[in-house]
C-alpha cells in the first residue's frame, strides 16, 4: 500500500538524517567505570578499566595481562583499530570524544601528526625503560612514550651467495653493483611501512641524491611488490621459500625464523637498516588517567617487555628485559641505524611517497 | 477511451509487503549507511580548503571500470557453462563439485594473492603492467565464479523443460534452443549475478594491491592510500563519493536490463537435472567444466601441496601445530577457537542475512518499486570497506545510554558480516521468488490462502533450494570476510581469516606452512557449509 | 453498504480495467444468474482474461462487481469465492493429484476425513478414479486440466472462472472433456465463466454467449 512504503521510506532518510546529526555531536565513551583521578600527592590504588586502543598487528599472552590485572586490580581491554594508519585515523576522527584511554602501536612515521594533533596527555613514566640508554637513542615525540623498536633492513639469503661464489653486498650502494643485477626485491612504501622506512632510509642517508639511488637501483633489476609477506614468502631465495631474489627487504629479526639445524640460513645487513619505533600514550579526553598511566608503565615494565620479541617480533627498550637466546644469537642490531625525525618524517613523507611512486613505478 | 468510476481495488495479493522492508532497510541503515555518511560527511569537511589529486583519481576510475567489467565478462564465459553442468546434469560428484566451487569464494584475499603470485613470479609477463593486470582478471574469475554458480544454477534448474523441447521439435538445435528459448528466461538471474560480480570486481581491494604490486590504483586501493597512509580523508571521501556514484549507477543499468526481461514464469518445481546421455553428454559437461576446474585447481591445489610440503617431507605437521592447542602468533588464540569463533559467527549471519533477504526479495518481486530496496541493499557490496570499517569505528563504537556497548557484546563483527552476506543472499534468492508464475498464486489465493498461506505453501517449497543456498553462500561470506573484519575484531579473539593474516605477517617457514594449512582449513569448512546447505534434503528440514 | 438485494448471482456494472495506459476492458456490463454458464469469446488481446482477473480480484478494476448484490470491492482475493481455471492447469508442482485438489478444503479448515471424501468423490466425478497419489508432473495435457477444474469445484466456489481451459489440448479431447465438463457443472449448478476464442466450443459447453473486443462486451 502506498501509505505503508512511505511510511517506511520516510522512517528511513529521518533515522539516517537523525544518526548522521548524532555522530556530529559529542558521543559518550567506551570506557566504563572510572577509576580515582590523579590528584596530586595521592597514593590511591588506580581501579577501573582502562582501554587500550592499537593496531591489528597487537599481540600480547592472556597470562602476562592476568598477570598485570591481578596485581593492579586493573581490568585492561583491548580494541584494534585496523592497521597503523586506520590507527591514526581513529584517534584523529575520535578525538573530541576519544573510544580509548591509552593508545598504543603509533610508529615514528605518524607519530608527529599525532602528537600535533592535542590529542595526547603527556607523560613521563618513572619506569627504568622509560630512561634506558636504548630510550634515550630513540627519536622522541611530545606526549609519546617509546615502549619497543625495530630495525628494516635488507636480508640476504647466504647459501644462495656461498652457493654461487659470490660475496654477499653489504652496504646501500653495494646494491648497484652489476653483480647484484636482478637479486633485489622491496616493498612499495605507500603500501607497506617497512617499505616506506627503507625509502626514508635511502633518503636520510644520501639526502638529495636518493632519486638518483633509486634510479640507479631500478636500473639494476629492482621488484618492487606491495607488502612485506610478497616479498619475503614468495620473492625470497632462502631454503625455507624457494623464490628467486636473494636479497630482501626484511627486518634484523627475521633471521632466527630461518635458522636450519643450528645454521643461520640469512643475515640482515646492519648498514641498511632504519630504526622503526613503537610508542604508546595517554589520551587526553581519558577518566582514568591513573589507570591508564599505570598501563603505560606496565608497557615498560620487564614483564611486558620481555613479551615482545615473541609476540611482535620487535625490541624492547628496557635494558634489563630478557631477550630470547636465538636473537642474541642470530638478531643482532644495528650498531648505527639510520634515522630520521618524526617531525621531519610527517612533513615530507607524502611528497617523497608521491615522488618515488613517479620515478619508480611511473 | 478511458475507465471511468472511482478505481476500487481489492487489495494486493500480499498486503504487508512493504512492511517486511522496514527490518532489512532498518538493519542497513544503521550498519552501513550510517557509518559511511559519517565518515564521508567527516571527510568532505577535511577536504575544504586542500587540493585534490584529480588526475590520479581519475585514472584510478578507468582501471576499475576496465578491470571490473573484463572480469566480470570472463566470470560469466567461464561461470555459466559450469552452472549448466553442475545444475542441469545429475552425475554423481556434481553435489560435491558445486560446494568446491564456493570454496574460491571464501579463501582470504591475501593468501589468493600471494599463492596467484608464487604461481606467476617465474614468468616475466607477470612482472609487467599487462601482465599484472591479467594476473587481477584471473584471481577475479577465481573469486567470483562461485556467485555466477550459485545465482544462475537453482534457476536455471527450475526451469520448465517443455518450451525448449518444443523449440527444439520446431528444428531449433540444442544451442539455438538454449539460446532463444532459456536464456531469455535466465536472464534476470544472470543480470543479477553479473551486477554483484562487477561489484565485487570494483570494490576488490586485496586482490589489486598484492597482484598489481601496489601500482596498479582503483578506486578501492585508492581510497585505502589515501586514507590509510596519506591520512587525506578529504580525497577518500571524495573517492568515496565517486565509488558510490559508480556502482549505484552499474545497478541502475542492471536493474533496467531485468526490468527489460521479466521472467517468464517458468519454474516448474521439480528440478529438472537430467543424466547425461551418452559419450557426448559426458564430453559436453567435462567441456562445460574445464575452464572452471583450470581456474580453480591450480591455485587451489597449490595451496594444499604448500600446506603439506614440510622440512621433513610431505607431512601434516603444520595442521598438527595449528590445533596443538598453544597460541599463534603470539595471538592469544588457538586455531580451533579461531576457527570455532569463525563458524559461530557465519551461523549467525546466514541466519539473520538470509531472513531478511527474504524480506527483501519478497518486496522487491511483489511491489512495483520493490526493485529499488533491492538495488538499495546491493550497495554495500561495492563499497570500500575501509570506508565503511573507518566509519563503523566513528559511530558504532559507541557506548548506548544504559551501559550496552556493541563492541563488548561482540556484535560489531557479525554486523558487518551481515551487512555484506545481506545483498548476496538476496540475489540468489531474488530470482527464484521471480520465477514462480504469479497465476500459480493467484490459483491459491482463489482457493481460500491468504498471502501469508499462499507464500507458506505454494511458494516456500519452490524456492526452498534456493533459500538454502542462500544461507550457504551467505556462510561462506561470513566465513571468508577480511576487510571490514580487520577493523572490528578484537585482538585475542580472532576469526579464522584474520589469524591467517597474522600468521603471514611473521617469518619463518613454520608460520608460512600453518597460514597455508589454516587456509585448507577454512577450505574444508566452507565446503562442509556449502555441501550441507545444497544437500536437498536439508531443504526439506527447513520447512 | 452490504444489500442483499439487487439480482442473485453474478452483476458486473460498468467494470473497466487498465494496465498503465492501456485500456483491457471497458464499461463492461454483464449479469449472470445462479447456474448460468456464460461463454466470453473474442479475438486474442480482446480483454477475456482481464475481465476474469477483475472478477477473481487479482487486478484492479473501476465500476461495481457484485455477488447476489453485495458489491465485492475490497474483498480480498481469498475470501471472492471466486474459483479460477487457468490453461495450464496450474497445478502445485510439489503436491500429488490428491493433495492439489484438497488444497482448498485444507485452507477451509475442513476436517481430514471430510477431505478425504470430497478428494474422492471428485476424482470419481472427473475421471480421475486412483490417480490421486500421481504427482501432476506425470499427468497428460487432459488429466492436468481434470486435477484443476476438481480442486476449483472442491470448495464449491460461487462463480467459477475457466480462462481458456481447453486451448491447450488436441480437437479430439477438446471436444471430449469440453462435454464433460458441461455436464459435471450443470449437474452441480455451478454458476461459470468460460473465456475462449473458439466459438464452437462456446456453444457447446455454454448457455449462453457473449463477445468481448476491444475491452467492449457485447451479447450475441
Amino acid at each position: 500500500m502506498r501509505t505503508a512504503r512511505m511510511l517506511v521510506t520516510t522512517s528511513f532518510i529521518v533515522a539516517v538524517t537523525a544518526l548522521s546529526a548524532c555522530s556530529a555531536s559529542s558521543p559518550s565513551r567506551v570506557s566504563a567505570s572510572p577509576g580515582v583521578s590523579a590528584s596530586p600527592g595521592a597514593t590511591a590504588r588506580p581501579t577501573g578499566t582502562v582501554t587500550v586502543l592499537t593496531h591489528d598487528s597487537f599481540a600480547i599472552p592472556d597470562a602476562t595481562v592476568k598477570k598485570f590485572e591481578q596485581a593492579s586490580g586493573l581490568t585492561v581491554k583491548f580494541v584494534a583499530a585496523g592497521d597503523g594508519g586506520a590507527l591514526v585515523n581513529q584517534l584523529v576522527l575520535t578525538k573530541d570524544a576519544p573510544l580509548a584511554d591509552v593508545v598504543y602501536g603509533i610508529d615514528n612515521t605518524f607519530a608527529s601528526r599525532v602528537g600535533d594533533a592535542g590529542i595526547l596527555l603527556p607523560y613521563a613514566s618513572p619506569a627504568p625503560a622509560a630512561s634506558s640508554k636504548i630510550s634515550a637513542g630513540l627519536p622522541a615525540t611530545k606526549g609519546l612514550t617509546a615502549i619497543d623498536f625495530s630495525d628494516v633492513c635488507l636480508n640476504v639469503d647466504l647459501t644462495y651467495f656461498a652457493s654461487h661464489d659470490l660475496a654477499a653486498p653489504k652496504t646501500l650502494d653495494d646494491l648497484l653493483d652489476p653483480k647484484y643485477r636482478d637479486m633485489v626485491s622491496v616493498t612499495n612504501p605507500a603500501t607497506s611501512s617497512p617499505g616506506l622506512a627503507f625509502l626514508l632510509e635511502t633518503v636520510a642517508a644520501k639526502g638529495d641524491g636518493w632519486k638518483d639511488y633509486w634510479t640507479a637501483l631500478k636500473a639494476n633489476g629492482l621488484r618492487v611488490t606491495s607488502s612485506w609477506s610478497d616479498t619475503y614468502f614468495v620473492d625470497f631465495s632462502a631454503p625455507n621459500y624457494g623464490g628467486d631474489r636473494p636479497i630482501v627487504l626484511s627486518y634484523a629479526s627475521s633471521p632466527p625464523s630461518e635458522v636450519i639445524d643450528g645454521k643461520p640460513t640469512t643475515a640482515a645487513l646492519l648498514d641498511t637498516c632504519f630504526r622503526q619505533v613503537e610508542y604508546a600514550g595517554i589520551l587526553k579526553g581519558t577518566d582514568n588517567v591513573a589507570g591508564a598511566q599505570a598501563v603505560v608503565d606496565w608497557m615498560l615494565s620487564d614483564d611486558f617487555q620481555s613479551e615482545m620479541p615473541n609476540s611482535m617480533y620487535v625490541y624492547p627498550v628496557s635494558d634489563t628485559a630478557s631477550i630470547p637466546q636465538e636473537w642474541l644469537d642470530y638478531a643482532p642490531l644495528s650498531p648505527k641505524p639510520w634515522s630520521m625525525s618524526p617531525t621531519e618524517i610527517t612533513t615530507r613523507r607524502d611528497d617523497l611517497v608521491k615522488e618515488w611512486t613517479g620515478l619508480v613505478l611511473g | 477511451m478511458t475507465a471511468r468510476g472511482i478505481a476500487r481495488r481489492p487489495p494486493r495479493l500480499s498486503i504487508e509487503s512493504w512492511w517486511l522492508g522496514v527490518a532489512p532497510l532498518a538493519f542497513l541503515a544503521v550498519f552501513f549507511v550510517w557509518p559511511t555518511t559519517a565518515l564521508i560527511a567527516r571527510g568532505l569537511g577535511d577536504a575544504v580548503g586542500s587540493s585534490l589529486p584529480w588526475s590520479r583519481m581519475a585514472s584510478a576510475a578507468l582501471t576499475t571500470l576496465t578491470l571490473s567489467t573484463v572480469g566480470t565478462v570472463l566470470t560469466l564465459a567461464i561461470g555459466l557453462p559450469a552452472a549448466w553442468a553442475l545444475f542441469r546434469r545429475h552425475w554423481m560428484g556434481a553435489r560435491f563439485a558445486t560446494a568446491l566451487a564456493t570454496v574460491p569464494f571464501v579463501l582470504p584475499t591475501i593468501v589468493v594473492a600471494t599463492a596467484f603470485r608464487a604461481l606467476t613470479r617465474g614468468m616475466h609477463f607477470a612482472d609487467t603492467k599487462p601482465g599484472m593486470l591479467a594476473t587481477i582478471v584471473a584471481a577475479f574469475v577465481f573469486f567470483n565464479v562461485a556467485v555466477v554458480v550459485r545465482v544462475v544454477g537453482p534457476v536455471w534448474a527450475q526451469l520448465d523443460d517443455r518450451q525448449f523441447w518444443a523449440a527444439r521439435t520446431l528444428g531449433a538445435s540444442s544451442f539455438r534452443a538454449a539460446m532463444n528459448v532459456q536464456l531469455p528466461a535466465l536472464t534476470p538471474a544472470i543480470v543479477a549475478a553479473a551486477a554483484t560480480v562487477w561489484l565485487f570486481c570494483s570494490s576488490s581491494f586485496g586482490v589489486v594491491i598484492v597482484l598489481g604490486g601496489g601500482s596498479v590504483a582503483t578506486i578501492d586501493t585508492e581510497i585505502w592510500l589515501q586514507a590509510n597512509r596519506f591520512l587525506d580523508l578529504g580525497a577518500a571521501a571524495f573517492l568515496g563519493i565517486a565509488q558510490i556514484l559508480v556502482v549505484a549507477s552499474t545497478l541502475l543499468v542492471a536493474s533496467l536490463l531485468r526490468g527489460r526481461l521479466r521472467g517468464s514464469g517458468l519454474s516448474r518445481g521439480a528440478a529438472q537435472a537430467k543424466r547425461p546421455s551418452g559419450p557426448r553428454g559426458v564430453f559436453a559437461i567435462v567441456a562445460a567444466l574445464s575452464p572452471a576446474f583450470v581456474v580453480f585447481a591450480v591455485p587451489l591445489s597449490a595451496l594444499v601441496w604448500r600446506s603439506v610440503r614440510t622440512r621433513n617431507g610431505i607431512g601434516l605437521d603444520y595442521y598438527a601445530r595449528l590445533f596443538d592447542g598453544h597460541e599463534l602468533a603470539g595471538v592469544a588464540s588457538s586455531a580451533a577457537s579461531a576457527a570455532g569463533r569463525s563458524l559461530t559467527i557465519a551461523v549467525v549471519t546466514a541466519t539473520v542475512a538470509t531472513t531478511l533477504a527474504l524480506a527483501v526479495a519478497l518486496v522487491a518481486t511483489r511491489r512495483r518499486r520493490g526493485g529499488w530496496l533491492h538495488i538499495g541493499v546491493l550497495l554495500p557490496l561495492g563499497v570500500s570497506s575501509v570506508v565503511v570499517g573507518l566509519g563503523s569505528l566513528l559511530t558504532l563504537t559507541r557506548r548506548l545510554p544504559g551501559g550496552f556497548s556493541l563492541v563488548d557484546a561482540d556484535l560489531l563483527v557479525p554486523a558487518a558480516h551481515i551487512v555484506v552476506a545481506l545483498p548476496l543472499a538476496a540475489t540468489v534468492i531474488a530470482p527464484a521468488l521471480r520465477a514462480v508464475d504469479p497465476r500459480l498464486r493467484a490459483a491459491a489465493a482463489t482457493l481460500g490462502a491468504s498471502p501469508t498461506r499462499v507464500f507458506a505453501l505454494v511458494e516456500w517449497p519452490l524456492i526452498r533450494r534456493s533459500v538454502a543456498m542462500a544461507a550457504g553462500i551467505a556462510a561462506a561470506v561470513s566465513l571468508g570476510e577480511f576487510g571490514a573484519t580487520t577493523f572490528l575484531v578484537r585482538p585475542g579473539a580472532p576469526t579464522l581469516p584474520t589469524l591467517i593474516f597474522h600468521l603471514l605477517g611473521r617469518p619463518g617457514a613454520e608460520n608460512l606452512g600453518m597460514a597455508f594449512a589454516a587456509c585448507v582449513v577454512l577450505a574444508v569448512m566452507t565446503l562442509a557449509v556449502a555441501m550441507v546447505s545444497d544437500n536437498p534434503r536439508a531443504g526439506r528440514m527447513m520447512t | 453498504m452490504t444489500t442483499h438485494e439487487g439480482p442473485p448471482g453474478l452483476t458486473l456494472t460498468d467494470v473497466g480495467v487498465r494496465y498503465g495506459d492501456v485500456v483491457a476492458v471497458d464499461g463492461a456490463t454483464l449479469t449472470v444468474d445462479v447456474g448460468e454458464i456464460v461463454a466470453v469469446t473474442g479475438p486474442s488481446g480482446g480483454g477475456k482474461s482481464s475481465l476474469l482477473s477483475a472478477i477473481a480480484g487479482i487486478v484492479a478494476y473501476t465500476g461495481r462487481i457484485a455477488w447476489n448484490g453485495e458489491d465485492l470491492a475490497n474483498v480480498p482475493v481469498h475470501r471472492r469465492g471466486v474459483g479460477l481455471v487457468f490453461q495450464d492447469g496450474q497445478l502445485f508442482p510439489h503436491r500429488s493429484v490428491a493433495r492439489n485438489i484438497e488444497f482448498g478444503l485444507e485452507m477451509a479448515k475442513v476436517p481430514a476425513a471430510r477431505r478425504r471424501e470430497v478428494v474422492t468423490e471428485l476424482l470419481d466425478l472427473t475421471g480421475l478414479t486412483g490417480l490421486g497419489d500421481r504427482p501432476p508432473t506425470e499427468l497428460s495435457g487432459g488429466q492436468r486440466q481434470r486435477v484443476a477444474l476438481a480442486r476449483s469445484l472442491a470448495v464449491s466456489p460461487r462463480v467459477l472462472l475457466l480462462d481458456e481451459p481447453l486451448s491447450s489440448l488436441d480437437a479430439s479431447l477438446r471436444d471430449r472433456l469440453g462435454t464433460e465438463i458441461r455436464d459435471i457443472l450443470k449437474a452441480r449448478g455451478t454458476t461459470t465463466i468460460l473465456v475462449t476464442h473458439d466459438e464452437a466450443e462456446a456453444e457447446r459447453i455454454a448457455t449462453r454467449v457473449v463477445r468481448i473486443d476491444g475491452g467492449i462486451l457485447r451479447p450475441l
